[in-house]
């Protein structure tokens, strides 16, 4: 009784297993897609494509950390002491990209040559 | 091993894990999130000096290549194979981890080596990638290849971080072959048939699916992006 059903176990998870693969799969071949899709008609426009590739990125990462890696499985403080960390990501990430784009806009306009953006002339406060 | 999660255990009072894995386990867990901030921090400073350059080569024309197709404009399909052999590979390994669960030595053994020659095929594919690259001009300090804008490269940053992030998950997949391989021979010498746990494995397991979890970033951020 109790080897049948550890049994049904074992096959119901060897299910998991694959269905957490076919969707890994299936993600990418859109992601693929999309980009052949983007590369012949240009659409859809290059931030759309990419916010599209970022989302379905952090698709697979969730379902190869939750299944593969088995922590969905695991109890929360578990769960909690290694994705807790990984919120440092969200500053690392806007914080570091932000100040490369601000790099490039001070390049650009300190270049030499660039001209200097004339500035509206402040009204002198009257002292009389 | 006591496992289980009662209401009623005082967690931190000892003689069992709060976390309900073994020490094992749960360092792994550690070095990987040491590793994935590592593999963040390069993979951001690659970010960094993307947004900070004005121009960048166009991804779908640099990687377009597949062997034995000459000139053939292929562009993703040679890294969507590498993508699947590596995917593919971890299916395997987990399939291992969940046969050692049922002290299925026979069954761990086959899908061990299956994962050892998905990895070894994945570096196969890298090898060839990069010898390619390297054929058409492009390495550490070399950019051959003109930015999206059609204006000439002005620095190396593509070549250089596009050989550094691949080549250090090249050396961890390269590392995990190993340590795989390691585990395998102790499958085959029935180490864990004698320990009465097939743990081992899980933990080189965790391992390889990180390695595949890096790959998912490094896919995307290089040639998606």
């Amino acid at each position: 009784m109790a080897h049948t059903h550890s049994a049904h176990d074992k096959d119901a998870q060897v299910k998991v297993i694959w269905k957490t693969f076919w969707i890994l799969l299936g993600i990418t071949i859109v992601e693929v897609g999309m980009a052949f899709v983007h590369l012949y008609t240009g659409f859809p426009s290059k931030l759309w494509l990419n916010s599209l590739f970022i989302l379905l990125t952090l698709f697979k990462a969730f379902y190869i950390v939750a299944e593969f890696m088995h922590l969905r499985h695991e109890i929360k403080n578990l769960i909690m002491t290694v994705l807790m960390p990984l919120m440092l990501f969200i500053w690392f990430i806007i914080a570091f990209l932000a100040d490369g784009d601000s790099w490039k806009n001070m390049r650009k306009d300190l270049s030499p040559g660039t001209p200097v953006k004339k500035e509206a002339p402040v009204a002198a406060p009257a002292h009389h | 091993m006591d496992n289980a999660v009662t209401a009623k255990k005082k967690w931190w009072n000892g003689g069992y894990s709060p976390f309900s894995v073994s020490y094992g386990k749960l360092m792994m867990w550690y070095f990987l999130i040491s590793d994935a901030f590592t593999f963040g921090a390069l993979l951001i400073s690659y970010g960094t000096q993307r947004f900070m350059a004005e121009a960048w080569p166009d991804p779908n024309v640099v990687f377009h290549s597949f062997p034995f197709m000459g000139h053939t404009n292929l562009p993703l399909v040679f890294v969507s194979l590498m993508t699947f052999i590596l995917i593919m590979s971890s299916v395997t390994m987990v399939l291992a981890v969940h046969a050692g669960k049922y002290m299925d030595r026979q069954g761990v053994t086959k899908w061990l080596v299956l994962t050892i020659v998905g990895g070894l095929m994945f570096l196969g594919c890298q090898a060839w990638e990069w010898t390619h690259l390297h054929e058409v001009g492009a390495w550490w300090g070399r950019n051959p290849f003109p930015n999206a804008d059609g204006s000439a490269a002005i620095s190396t940053n593509f070549t250089d971080f596009f050989f550094t992030i691949t080549g250090f998950h090249g050396l961890h997949v390269t590392s995990g072959v190993i340590l795989n391989i390691i585990v395998l021979i102790n499958v085959l010498k029935g180490t864990y048939e004698h320990r009465g746990h097939y743990e081992m494995v899980e933990k080189v397991g965790l391992y390889w699916h990180f390695v595949d979890l890096v790959w998912v970033f490094v896919f995307t951020c290089f040639y998606l992006l």
